[in-house]
């Protein structure tokens, strides 16, 4: 009853934010016309973003610090989820769009509506590992291959002491009590993710393809977002979740997940390099850098079980002003600086130099549509 | 002749009621208009509805789902409900019966989240009590164990929310229903009792025959309270499929569904979970009209 009411309140809310980030960039638009903003010149106006929910700390702390160094900035984000954000942008009431998933063709045609004919520009922003992470006394961490995994949240295995955990881990003292697997009940991109690479790695025993929502055949506890499975798998013994590793608290013991014939821990660094040693999506323009996560990487040292969250910005603004303030911005973002503010307050994991490189040089096309 | 301001209160009460027709019929032609593209997805290519099999299977679990966690609050909350009642109003001293009655109304102020909390911190302690029911109970469908022969480890089931939601309609149905059994004419409990019958008697021939059709309404008000109930249930229960047994995760409200799927969802999800709120939109249409039906019912039989 309570969250039906606090809807609406919402979309009131943000259909304010809109009207005045309308009225703030017609403002600096007269001001701003003709001062060709280079990187150090200071912006002003206000930029709407509206997303993905993963991103929401990150984002958070960029928008304090964009602010601190453009006193007349003001980035307003609200975290309604993925879908929502690239609605909205392709509906030209949000700058930019925070997803945890690439625009499909449909989408990258739609957006030459909104942006122009060179369309969006998307790039990844926001990097973090999935954990899978687990309550056994004493146990602080296990060797688990892709097909291991599956079989435990497909409901195969139901026991800690199954040979098959044990053949992994072979020094673990593992009890004798059930396993409880816990997912995600609401939709997530955490699930998406997660789903998307036991399918990749192992499609024996997880035939479903990636999806938001866990699939409903496979039994099992669930919890509402990151939170709920982190305090499900804390609060029960023999408990397993999936969770974004920032999330993870000292009680649980994580996996060390298979990469090629390693096992490999989840850490910032192996994330982004994993990211670093996937492929772009063939087939659409320059700008558009939409990573085809390598899950079956075989590569030492990376962690394939990663989260990729993009911004989708527009290659053209209606005038000057809204242009380099949008370029301004998303240089921060990916600057050095904006990453390592980024894993400070939301410990993601930095892009690496090379991603972020390809990324500024995108973000650098942003033009006025003419 | 007719003064003004009856004019203008007869009119602004006319708005009035015709506002809230108005209203209701703009929510039914919001759900239906936002519905028709899962309906015509759902006859042209059911695989594209969620669980692949149209809409029909999709929402039958969730309608279940919420029957039965309604049918369990109602079936804990009444007897204690009206046990409550009959004590604040024939049976307690009069100054502890309405500090009692106060303290049960407040129980409705208390908002949903918190309860939910409440049911999470509690629902590990159930799993002894679950584990002894599926032990001795078994047999029953409803309290079998799963197919490894164990309980849900963290106790967040059906059963917990269904709990929660029993404490959550308990004040309804308590407050109602001692009103009711307050306007219990006077005359005929001393009657009953003149004529030498104990106090459970003078109850049962006097009060509740008369209070019945304000206890059904009571019930009924307490039912559109629990189908309706959002937050408490999205919290507690882990959702999943269809399942008959209380004591392992699985099921899902209607109202739980959306709340936590909306905030990520566009396009057909958008639509279908909206649909799915039609259909909790007919179920408590349906509820109404028909303690409506049973209110009149037993009325005129008394008139």
């Amino acid at each position: 009853m309570k969250l039906k009411r606090v809807i609406p309140a919402a979309a009131i809310v943000s259909i304010g934010a809109l009207t005045l980030s309308a009225c703030g960039g017609s403002a600096t638009g007269e001001t701003g016309t003709g001062s060709q903003a280079s990187d150090s010149a200071s912006v002003s106006g206000t930029l709407v973003g509206i997303g993905s929910s993963a991103q929401k700390s990150a984002v958070q702390a960029w928008s304090t610090d964009f602010k601190s160094a453009n006193s007349g900035a003001q980035v307003n984000y609200s975290p309604d989820g993925s879908g929502a954000g690239v609605k909205q942008f392709l509906a030209g009431t949000a700058d930019f769009a925070g997803s945890d998933a690439y625009l499909e063709d449909d989408q990258v045609e739609a957006a030459k509506k909104v942006c122009g004919p060179d369309g969006a520009i998307e790039f990844p922003v926001y990097i973090s590992p999935i954990s899978v992470a687990f309550n056994l006394e004493g146990v602080s961490e296990l060797n688990m291959s892709p097909s291991l995994i599956a079989q435990i949240f497909s409901g195969k295995i139901t026991t800690w002491n199954d040979p098959a955990i044990k053949a992994e881990n072979a020094d673990a003292n593992l009890p004798d009590s059930p396993i409880t697997a816990v997912h995600r009940k609401d939709e997530s991109g955490t699930t998406e993710n997660f789903t998307d690479y036991l399918n990749k790695t192992a499609s024996k025993d997880w035939p479903d393809e990636g999806s938001k929502e866990f699939p409903g055949a496979y039994k099992g506890e669930s919890a509402q977002g990151t939170d709920g499975v982190v305090s499900t798998v804390t609060k029960t013994k023999g408990a397993i979740g999936y969770v974004d590793s920032s999330a993870v608290t000292d009680d649980m013991g994580t996996a060390k997940i298979k990469v090629g014939d390693t096992y490999v821990a989840h850490s910032a660094e192996a994330a982004a390099k994993a990211v670093e040693a996937s492929d772009q999506v063939s087939g659409r323009g320059e700008n558009d850098i939409a990573i085809d996560i390598k899950r079956d990487s075989t590569e030492a040292d990376t962690y394939p079980l990663v989260l990729v969250s993009y911004h989708i910005v527009c290659s053209a603004y209606a005038d000057q002003a809204k242009a380099d303030l949008v370029k301004s911005w998303e240089k921060y973002v990916l600057s050095d600086e904006g990453q390592q503010s980024g894993a400070e307050n939301a410990k993601s994991a930095p892009l690496s130099p090379a991603v972020a490189e390809k990324a500024a040089k995108a973000v650098d096309t942003i033009k006025v549509k003419g | 002749m007719v003064r003004p301001g009856d004019r203008i209160f007869s009119l602004l009460s006319l708005a009035a009621g015709i506002l809230i027709l108005a209203i209701l019929a703009g929510v039914a032609l919001f759900l239906l208009l936002q519905s028709t593209d899962v309906i015509r997805a759902s006859a042209s290519e059911p695989g594209s509805i969620s669980g692949g099999h149209g809409f029909i299977a999709y929402v039958l679990p969730l309608i279940a789902g919420t029957l039965i966690s309604a049918l369990i609050a109602l079936l804990v909350a009444t007897p204690f409900a009206l046990g409550i009642a009959l004590f604040t109003t024939h049976i307690a001293p009069r100054r502890f019966a309405s500090s009692l009655g106060y303290v049960i109304d407040l129980l409705a102020a208390i908002p949903s989240v918190v309860y939910g909390l409440w049911g999470l911190s509690i629902s590990g302690h159930l799993t002894g009590l679950y584990a002894w029911l599926a032990t001795w109970l078994g047999w029953i469908p409803i309290f079998a164990p799963d197919a490894g022969g164990g309980v849900s480890q963290t106790g967040n089931t059906i059963l917990t929310a269904s709990l929660v939601l029993s404490i959550m309609v308990l004040p309804i149905i308590t407050s109602l229903s001692r009103e009711v059994f307050l306007q219990t004419p006077r005359l005929q409990e001393e009657a009953a009792l003149a004529l030498g019958a104990t106090r459970w008697e003078m109850i049962r021939m006097a009060v509740l025959p008369f209070g019945t059709s304000g206890i059904v309404s009571a019930i009924m008000l307490g039912l559109g309270r629990a189908l309706g109930e959002t937050m408490a249930v999205a919290m507690v229960l882990s959702s999943g499929g269809l399942t008959l047994s209380l004591l392992v995760s699985g099921n899902q409200t209607i109202a739980a569904e959306i709340a936590q799927n909306f905030p990520e969802a566009s396009g057909l999800r958008l639509s279908e979970l909206i649909s799915i709120g039609l259909v909790l939109f007919a179920i408590t249409l349906i509820v109404n009209m028909a303690a409506r039906w049973i209110v009149t019912r037993t009325t005129i039989k008394e008139g």
